[in-house]
């Protein structure tokens, strides 16, 4: 069966049962009785274990199948849940992730076998049952062969050289089969049905020798039968059904062959256990091996090189998608036929237009098209919008881990995960928001011996709450620990030469803390693995800028700190002002607007030859635009500049503009890569005229 | 790739190869076919700003802002003069995103064989033109320089 187009689906569930898992570890590690997680843990090792089984992914099948095992023990009572079985449990979980993970990527599920976490799962299993038959039972690979009668593979001699390819192969979990095929006599083509023998062999393994040799079998240079050596991650049945499907086949025998006794025309091979062919398993196939036939097998059809090139090719086997509620897509489906509608009301008035002017009509229609392009626009956000769960629900194993790796008692405290953010942006946030937490679990949290000291409750607390603020989504990681030692910090900075003894005094503490950001600036005394290189939070600040969102730090010693995301809601589609400067049409984003003022020329200070204003009472730099961005100057002079104030995180300045335009919804379209534009410019826009207007990224000027 | 090879080999056995033949300045330089996806009229091209010298802005092609280049700026010859010929050529290059090279005439389209082709000696390096050679077709009484257009795009420009 063609199980390929199954895969996204494969996938997608298979993620969904393994956070499922995830999720119920951590609760029968809190409460090992609790029945119905344990129910729920065994439904979805269940399930898991019959997709993978159905997808032939075997070594994934096996380990949930030995972890179903485990639980059907829990279930019936005879055991019961204890920490070092839940590590267990979480190793094998992160070994089926990794599965999945080559799955994505290769569409295979790649060759480790986890021997280690299995052993313990059983022996956990045994030895709690005193040794009782349940798990015991694995499942076999390969199978006792069957009627040996004509198996004359087992006649096929190989050469030293080539027994070394045997090892790898089996290293690599695959089984090494004899294959004999007997034509019916009453076949024409032989060739031909060969021909189709192993075309249908190399899809699923590879045809290592073969007998006569593969050139022979071509010229049908051979009686009824020929024999082939064959690595295969198949099990024997699989094979000789395929082969049986190709018609004007007789018979085909499949069974283990086995190295050892090759050439000996021993007729009663024993089918070896997986184990076993593993251990006596080493290096890799070699192309150098086939390459006697891998001419004939080229020539014989080119697509058969494909599959095994493509097997290897780095690209993912999925592509990127995004579930969608089928009520969004309702939606949108009435929006469309309104926005038809619509299109008929036009073109029906401008018809109309020729006898009778009917301007009112047609104003009208027009307002009724822009409500329905706005409201398709809103909905076609959302069908992009994914809620933030599916980042941060990985983070509660992750502080779980993280808590017995510093041996600090430690909990996650999550809310709003429902908040929704942009595809792409939900993409990227997870690392950095991975790195706050574990910034706040290990240099946020006091030890608890000194918390208790401090009189705080022992558990420290981590918060992670997400929530909708206006156009933005600000996700807060929050924690109760020491705080930032704002003075630390100051001192650090001084002693690395970032800042000078004077600059140190005159700055606040915000300012102090903004250093944080900056570039390899890590305060950490002691470099664990778990955070502290120096590499940290101006990663973080990059990457979210990156997204255009900001963030900021707030502390107070002794009582923790905490980090603000403030992340657009959208990226694609954004209320801009479109201003002019000189003959060029620029916008900026509304967002980072906060005012616009007319200053006259005399309210123009000098700061360190910088020009200022002083706008009620706060100092702001004036940008002028025309000559960042080598405008031509119009060579006006003019008595009062129109200044708009931008802001970012807390700083503010005041952008020089000529003209302004407007207000308009523009559609965020990139520059492409050819051009090396500068970091001022986020991107371009087509304006109503087809003109284009480049968008000014405000983070970057101020 | 090899396909590739041998779909250009048996083009270039049977009839040759077909270029598109500009006008820049007072030469005439030929680029192939088959990575011209349109030949559009001058129209606005907006500025951006602090980008190479030689790109000379983005226009709109019905919704797609694609940069564009001056090939003079980039071959050091003098600044384009804007005229009724001058034609903005929008190569894509298999699976790179286009990009539109300005010239001054589009003339006509030539086929050329192997044997029409003077390949450049490889060792001559000192001239900064030559990267952006693949070399020169002899067509009726004229000379037609090929441009290798990937090198055009993604190279330097000539000092």
């Amino acid at each position: 069966m063609d199980v390929s187009q199954y895969l996204e689906i494969f996938i997608d569930e298979t993620k969904e049962h393994l956070q499922t898992l995830s999720d119920q570890f951590m609760v029968i590690e809190q409460e090992p009785e609790n029945m119905d997680a344990i129910n729920e843990i065994f439904r979805a090792a269940h399930s898991l274990k019959g997709m993978a089984g159905t997808m032939g992914y075997k070594r994934m099948q096996r380990l949930t199948h030995d972890m179903e095992n485990v639980f059907q023990e829990v279930r019936s009572g005879n055991m019961t849940v204890k920490p070092e079985l839940v590590d267990v449990l979480f190793r094998g979980l992160d070994a089926l992730e990794k599965y999945l993970d080559n799955i994505l990527e290769t569409s295979d599920e790649g060759t480790e076998d986890n021997e280690e976490i299995i052993n313990t799962l059983n022996r956990i299993a045994n030895g709690e049952t005193g040794g009782a038959d349940a798990p015991k039972e694995q499942p076999k690979e390969s199978e006792p062969a069957k009627s040996e009668g004509g198996a004359r593979y087992q006649e096929i001699h190989i050469s030293d050289y080539e027994k070394n390819t045997f090892d790898k192969a089996k290293e690599q979990g695959q089984n090494v089969l004899g294959v004999t095929v007997y034509l019916q006599e009453t076949c024409i083509l032989k060739a031909a049905r060969a021909f189709l023998v192993f075309k249908a062999l190399e899809e699923l393994g590879e045809v290592i020798k073969a007998v006569p040799e593969v050139q022979d079998i071509e010229d049908e240079k051979f009686d009824m039968d020929f024999s082939l050596v064959y690595f295969t991650k198949e099990s024997i049945e699989k094979v000789k059904s395929v082969i049986e499907n190709v018609s004007e086949v007789k018979e085909a025998f499949v069974g283990p062959y086995d190295v050892d006794t090759s050439g000996a025309q021993e007729s009663e091979p024993k089918a070896e256990e997986p184990e076993e062919s593993k251990e006596e398993a080493k290096p890799e196939q070699k192309p150098a091996a086939k390459t006697g036939q891998a001419a004939a097998k080229t020539a014989e059809k080119p697509e058969q090189a494909k599959p095994a090139a493509a097997k290897k090719g780095s690209k993912p086997a999925v592509g990127r998608t995004v579930r969608v509620d089928i009520e969004k897509l309702d939606v949108l489906m009435n929006l469309v036929s309104e926005l038809i509608i619509a299109k008929n009301g036009l073109v029906s008035s401008s018809s109309a237009e020729g006898e009778i002017k009917d301007n009112a009509g047609f104003n009208e229609q027009i307002e009724y098209l822009e409500s329905v392009t706005t409201s398709l626009h809103e909905s076609v956000m959302k069908v992009r919008m994914v809620p933030i769960e599916s980042v941060v629900n990985r983070f509660p194993r992750m502080i779980r881990d993280l808590s017995k790796k510093l041996n600090k008692k430690m909990e996650l405290h999550m809310s709003g995960e429902e908040t929704e953010l942009d595809r792409t942006v939900i993409d990227e946030i997870g690392d950095p928001l991975q790195h706050l937490l574990r910034n706040s679990a290990d240099h946020g949290l006091e030890e608890n011996d000194e918390r208790i000291a401090l009189g705080k409750e022992e558990v420290g607390n981590i918060y992670l709450d997400a929530y909708q603020d206006g156009n933005n989504v600000n996700i807060e990681v929050r924690d109760d620990g020491a705080g930032i030692n704002i003075e630390k910090v100051r001192n650090k900075a001084i002693e690395k030469g970032t800042i000078t003894q004077e600059q140190a005094e005159a700055m606040t503490d915000k300012e102090i803390v903004d250093l944080l950001f900056k570039p390899s600036f890590s305060t950490a005394e002691k470099i664990t693995d778990v955070s502290g290189r120096g590499v940290g939070l101006d990663v973080v600040k990059t990457k979210i800028e990156g997204l255009g969102g900001n963030i900021e730090c707030k502390t107070a010693l002794g009582e923790g700190s905490s980090f603000i995301i403030r992340l657009p809601l959208t990226l694609a589609i954004i209320q801009a002002l479109m201003v002019e400067l000189g003959m060029e049409k620029y916008a900026i984003p509304l967002g980072s607007i906060q005012t616009i003022e007319d200053v006259p020329i005399s309210d123009i200070k000098y700061v360190q030859t910088k020009e200022v204003i002083n706008l009620r009472g706060s100092v702001i730099p004036l940008i002028r635009l025309d000559q960042i961005l080598d405008v031509e100057p119009t060579g006006v002079e003019v008595e009062n500049l129109t200044v708009v104030i931008v802001k970012k995180g807390d700083k503010f300045a005041g952008l020089v503009v000529d003209n302004l335009i407007g207000q308009q919804e523009i559609v965020i379209k990139s520059i492409g890569s050819y051009i090396n534009c500068s970091k001022m410019i986020g991107g371009a826009t087509i304006l109503g005229d087809g003109e284009i207007a480049l968008i000014l990224e405000v983070n970057a000027l101020v | 790739m090899e396909e590739i090879n041998d779909i250009q080999n048996i083009e270039v056995a049977g009839e040759g190869k077909q270029y598109i033949v500009v006008r820049i300045g007072t030469e005439q330089y030929g680029i192939d076919i088959k990575y011209v996806d349109n030949i559009v009229r001058n129209q606005r091209i907006t500025r951006v700003p602090k980008a190479q010298p030689y790109f000379k802005g983005v226009i709109n092609l019905r919704g797609e802002i694609i940069p564009v280049m001056s090939l003079r700026l980039k071959f050091n010859l003098e600044p384009d003069e804007y005229t009724n010929a001058t034609r903005i050529i929008i190569i894509k290059l298999e699976s790179q995103s286009a990009i539109g090279i300005i010239v001054d005439e589009v003339k006509e389209v030539v086929t050329l064989g192997e044997s029409a082709i003077e390949r450049p000696n490889a060792a001559d390096t000192s001239d900064p033109m030559s990267q952006f050679l693949s070399g020169v077709g002899k067509h009726g009484d004229g000379l037609i320089s090929l441009l290798n257009i990937s090198a055009v795009i993604v190279g330097k420009e000539a000092l």
